[in-house]
C-alpha cells in the first residue's frame, strides 16, 4: 500500500459532477394500486417513498390491505379465465414483445426513476438493470407460442393466478424475471415490489396501459409485508414466486404446505470468490470488486466470501484496496458513481451491526477512504481479512459492501471451504487453468458458477440455489418450466406399470 | 418327513450393514389373517440419524459415479431380482395376501421399472440439462446434479416392492443418497430387497432401510438439517402437511403423497436435482 498516496489519488480522481436530469420523470406526487388495468386507491395507510440518497420523499404509494389482495387476486382470475387463458400463444408472445420494446423506449426515464428510489448508480441501472428488463421480456416473449419445447412434453399447461412478491435490490428486474415468463406461460399475475422501491413498478403499469394490455392480467399491489403475505396465502393462486430473505422464505414454505401452489424461492447467499495463484490477478480484482460492491453488495449472489489462495494473498489484498480507493461514492444519479445509496435505514443498520460483529470476532477491518454525503444512507467499501470461518461475516448474509477475506492452500480446501454454508447460490472461479475450474465447478454446491467473471445475468440462463438459497430456477427454459405444468408425456412408462400377461424369459 | 423351515431374521439395512435397531424395540408382522410371519426391527431416531449420517458420507462417492456406472448398479439390482424372483413372489403371496399371479406381476413390473430407471442414469442430464446462448461471449451450461441426501416414505400398502423401486430408483440414479422408511405393514420386501441391494454393485450407504412406524420417525428425517429433500410418496395417511411445515425450516425439496406406488416418470428424476449453471468466460484482454 506504500506506492499509493491517498491524496494523489482523490486528486486525481475529482471529477466534476455528471448528474443525469431528472427531467426525464413525469412523476405523480401519488400513485394507487394498479388492479384490472387501472390505478385506484388502496384500503390501507398510504406510505411515502424516499430517495436512499437524499431521504427526500418522492411519491405516496398506496398500501393494499387485504381486501385490495382479494380485488387484485379477482382481476387476474377474471383475466386469467375470460382472456388470457383463451389468447393464442403467438398474441401473448406479441404483447410481451410489445411491452420488450416500450422498456426500450422510456430506457433512460426507467433508469434515472431506478436510481432515485432504489439508490444505485445510473450507470448500473442504465446499462445493466433496464436493459435486462428489455432482453427478459424479448426473450420470454419467443417462448409464448413455443411451450411444446419448454422440456415438459406436448401442451404443458398453465397454473392460473401467480403470486409474485419481489425484493427492493433490482425492483424492474426482479419483476422482468417474473411477470415475462409467468405471462409468455399463459399465467396471470398479481405483483408485489418492496415497500421502499415500488416506483419502476408503478411506471411499468403505465408501460402496460400503452401496450394495451388486456385488464387484469398483470396487477401491481404495494405495500409492506403483511400485504405480501396476504397475496401468496390467498387460496385463489396456483403459483407463489419470491425473491427475498431465507428467513422469509422459510415462512412462505410453511405457510403453502399441503396446498398444492407451485413455489419458486430464490433466496439467500453467502457466495465463494474463489481466487487461485494462478489467475489472472487484473481481471480477478476487478471481478473481486464487481462481485461485491455492485449494487452496494445487495445482491443475493454477492461475492461476499473473497476466498484467496494463500500465497497471492497479500498481492490481491493490497491491488483490492487500491482499487477500492478510486471507487466514486456518492450521488447515485451522477454517471460517474460507482457507489451509490445504501437502500434504506434498515438495511443500513442491519450492515454496520454485522460489521461491528466481525470487528469484534478479531477480524481486520478495513474501509476505503472516502467522503460520506450528510444526507441519505451511505456505507463506504469495507473489507474485513483473516476472517475465520466461524466468523458471522463469513456465515451470515450482510447484503451490504462488505467483503470477507479468507485462505486456502489446495483446490480441495478452496470446495470445502466455499461448501461450508447452508447456502448455495452462487460462486465465482478465477484461474487460467481450464481442467481446474471445470473440477472446482463439479465440486461447488451452488447454482450459478461464474468462471473468470462474476455477476452475469441473462434471460437464456437458468438462475437460482441449492440448498437453502431456496428451490426452482429463473431464466432459461427452467425458469418457463417454473410458470407450467407437464400434461403427461404419453411415453412407454406408463405403460410399463400396468400388469404384463407375458414375460419371455431369458434364453441363457 | 417334513423338513422344519428356517425362518428369516429381519433386520434394518444401514450403511451397507444390517444393524437390529438400537433401541431393541421389534414389531410383530403378520399375514393378512393375522398368522406371526417375522419379528421386524421397530426403528427409532437414532436409527433414522445414522442412516442419515451414512447416506450423507455415502455421498460424495456416488454422486460422483459416471452416469454408465450408476446405471450398470440400477440394472444390477434387476438382475439380482431376476435372479431371485420366485423368493419374492412367495414372499409377497404370503405377506400381501396376494394371488400368485398378482404378486408375479408386481415383481415382474418392479424389475421393469428398475430397468427403465437404470437407462436415464446417463441421459437424464442431456435431457434436462441445457445449453444456453447468452448475449456475451461466455460458454454456459445448466447441468442437473443431485440435490443430496433424501429421505423417503416408501409407498405403504399394497405394493411393497414395486413401491420402493418407485421411489428409490428415480432418487438415486441421479447420484442421491436415500433413507427410506419402508411399509409399516409390509417391510419384509424391504429387508429382502435390501439383501438384494448389498450384494449388488450398490455402495454401502447410498440405500438405507428403516422398518417401524413412519408416523414416528418421518418427523425427525423432515427436520434433520443435513437432510436436503423429502419424498413423502408413502405418507398419504400420515399428518403430512405437518412433515412440509417441518420440512420448510431447512427449505427441503418435497414431494407431496402420492395413491399407491408413483409411476415411472422423468418427473420424479429431476425433483430431486438441481440445476447448476456455470458460466465460462471465452476470452480475456
Amino acid at each position: 500500500m506504500t506506492d499509493v498516496n491517498p491524496q494523489s489519488a482523490s486528486r486525481f480522481l475529482d471529477y466534476a459532477p455528471a448528474p443525469e436530469s431528472t427531467s426525464i420523470l413525469h412523476l405523480k406526487p401519488s400513485y394507487g394500486l394498479f388492479i384490472n388495468g387501472e390505478f385506484v386507491d388502496g384500503h390501507g395507510d398510504s406510505f411515502q417513498t424516499i430517495s436512499p440518497a437524499t431521504e427526500k420523499t418522492i411519491a405516496e404509494i398506496s398500501n393494499a390491505d387485504s381486501s385490495d389482495v382479494d380485488a387484485a387476486v379477482a382481476a387476474a382470475r377474471s383475466a386469467y379465465t375470460r382472456t388470457w387463458s383463451k389468447l393464442s400463444g403467438a398474441d401473448r408472445g406479441k404483447y410481451l414483445f410489445r411491452i420488450a420494446r416500450l422498456v426500450q423506449e422510456r430506457a433512460r426515464e426507467l433508469a434515472v426513476a431506478e436510481s432515485l428510489d432504489n439508490g444505485k448508480p445510473i450507470k448500473e441501472s442504465r446499462d445493466v438493470d433496464v436493459p435486462l428488463v428489455a432482453a427478459w421480456f424479448f426473450y420470454y416473449a419467443g417462448w409464448a407460442d413455443k411451450l411444446d419445447y419448454a422440456g415438459l412434453g406436448p401442451n404443458p399447461r398453465a397454473l392460473g393466478v401467480a403470486a409474485q412478491v419481489i425484493p427492493w435490490n433490482f425492483p424492474l428486474l426482479m419483476l422482468a424475471w417474473k411477470v415475462a415468463p409467468a405471462l409468455a406461460a399463459g399465467n396471470t399475475v398479481v405483483i408485489k415490489p418492496a415497500e421502499t422501491t415500488p416506483l419502476s413498478a408503478l411506471i411499468f403499469a403505465e408501460i402496460l396501459q400503452q401496450a394495451d394490455l388486456p385488464a387484469g392480467v398483470v396487477n401491481i399491489i404495494t405495500g409492506a409485508g403483511d400485504t405480501g403475505e396476504a397475496l401468496v396465502n390467498h387460496p385463489d393462486v396456483n403459483k407463489v414466486a419470491f425473491t427475498g430473505s431465507t428467513a422469509v422464505g422459510r415462512a412462505i414454505a410453511k405457510s403453502v404446505a399441503g396446498t398444492g401452489k407451485k413455489v419458486t424461492l430464490e433466496l439467500g447467499g453467502k457466495a465463494a470468490n474463489i481466487v487461485f495463484d494462478d489467475a489472472p490477478i487484473d481481471q480477478a480484482v476487478e471481478g473481486i470488486v464487481n462481485g461485491i460492491f455492485f449494487n452496494q453488495g445487495h445482491v443475493c449472489c454477492a461475492g461476499s466470501r473473497l476466498l484467496v489462495q494463500e500465497n497471492i494473498h497479500d498481492e490481491v489484498v493490497d491491488r483490492l484496496k487500491s482499487r477500492l480507493m478510486t471507487l466514486r461514492l456518492g450521488d447515485p444519479l451522477d454517471k460517474n458513481t460507482d457507489i451509490g445509496a445504501i437502500n434504506s435505514r434498515e438495511q443500513l443498520e442491519r450492515i454496520r451491526e454485522l460489521s461491528d460483529i466481525g470487528e469484534k470476532e478479531g477480524a481486520d477491518r478495513w474501509t476505503a477512504p472516502c467522503a460520506i454525503p450528510e444526507n441519505g444512507f451511505w456505507f463506504a467499501p469495507t473489507i474485513f481479512d483473516n476472517v475465520s470461518t466461524s466468523s458471522t461475516i463469513a456465515r451470515e448474509e450482510v447484503f451490504g459492501p462488505v467483503l470477507s477475506v479468507l485462505t486456502f492452500r489446495t483446490p480441495a480446501e478452496a470446495i470445502a471451504k466455499a461448501n461450508n454454508t447452508p447456502y448455495g447460490l452462487s460462486a465465482g472461479i478465477w484461474s487460467d487453468k481450464g481442467s481446474k475450474i471445470l473440477a472446482v465447478a463439479d465440486g461447488l454446491r451452488a447454482g450459478v458458477i461464474w468462471a473468470n467473471t462474476f455477476n452475469r445475468f441473462d434471460p437464456a440462463s437458468p438462475f437460482g440455489g441449492f440448498k437453502e438459497s431456496g428451490y426452482g430456477r429463473e431464466g432459461g427454459r427452467h425458469g418457463l418450466a417454473a410458470y407450467l405444468e407437464s400434461a403427461g408425456w404419453g411415453s412407454p412408462a406408463a405403460g410399463s406399470t400396468t400388469v404384463s400377461t407375458t414375460r419371455k424369459q431369458a434364453s441363457a | 418327513m417334513t423338513r422344519l423351515a428356517v425362518p428369516k431374521t429381519y433386520k434394518l439395512y444401514i450403511g451397507g450393514k444390517f444393524p437390529r435397531s438400537e433401541s431393541g424395540r421389534t414389531y410383530e408382522v403378520s399375514t393378512k389373517d393375522g398368522a406371526f410371519l417375522a419379528n421386524a426391527s421397530l426403528a427409532s431416531r437414532k436409527d433414522a440419524r445414522d442412516a442419515v449420517v451414512a447416506a450423507r458420507a455415502a455421498f460424495p462417492g456416488w454422486s460422483a459415479a459416471t452416469g454408465y456406472n450408476r446405471g450398470q448398479v440400477l440394472y444390477r439390482i434387476a438382475e439380482l431380482l431376476e435372479g431371485r424372483r420366485d423368493q419374492f413372489v412367495d414372499e409377497l403371496v404370503a405377506t400381501e395376501s396376494l394371488t400368485k399371479s398378482a404378486a408375479t406381476s408386481q415383481v415382474d413390473t418392479a424389475i421393469d421399472a428398475w430397468i427403465w430407471y437404470a437407462g436415464w442414469a446417463d441421459k437424464y442430464v442431456q435431457v434436462a440439462g441445457n445449453a444456453n446462448a447468452v448475449s456475451g461471449p461466455y460458454f454456459n451450461m445448466s447441468t442437473p446434479e443431485p440435490t443430496g441426501v433424501v429421505a423417503i416414505v416408501a409407498p405403504q400398502s399394497g405394493n411393497a416392492l414395486l413401491g420402493l423401486a418407485s421411489v428409490i430408483a428415480p432418487a438415486i440414479l441421479t447420484g442421491n443418497t436415500v433413507v427410506v422408511v419402508a411399509s409399516q405393514a409390509a417391510p419384509l420386501a424391504a429387508i429382502s430387497l435390501a439383501e438384494v441391494l448389498a450384494t449388488s454393485d450398490v455402495p454401502g450407504g447410498v440405500v438405507n432401510i428403516l422398518t417401524g412406524s413412519p408416523a414416528e420417525i418421518a418427523p425427525w428425517l423432515a427436520g434433520h438439517a443435513d437432510v436436503n429433500a423429502i419424498d413423502l410418496a408413502g405418507a398419504e395417511l400420515l399428518h403430512w402437511v405437518d412433515l412440509q411445515v417441518i420440512a420448510a425450516d431447512t427449505l427441503k425439496r418435497v414431494l407431496a403423497p402420492v395413491n399407491g406406488a408413483p409411476a415411472p416418470s422423468l418427473e420424479r428424476v429431476v425433483a430431486f436435482t438441481e440445476t447448476k449453471t456455470v458460466w465460462h468466460t471465452k476470452s480475456l484482454i
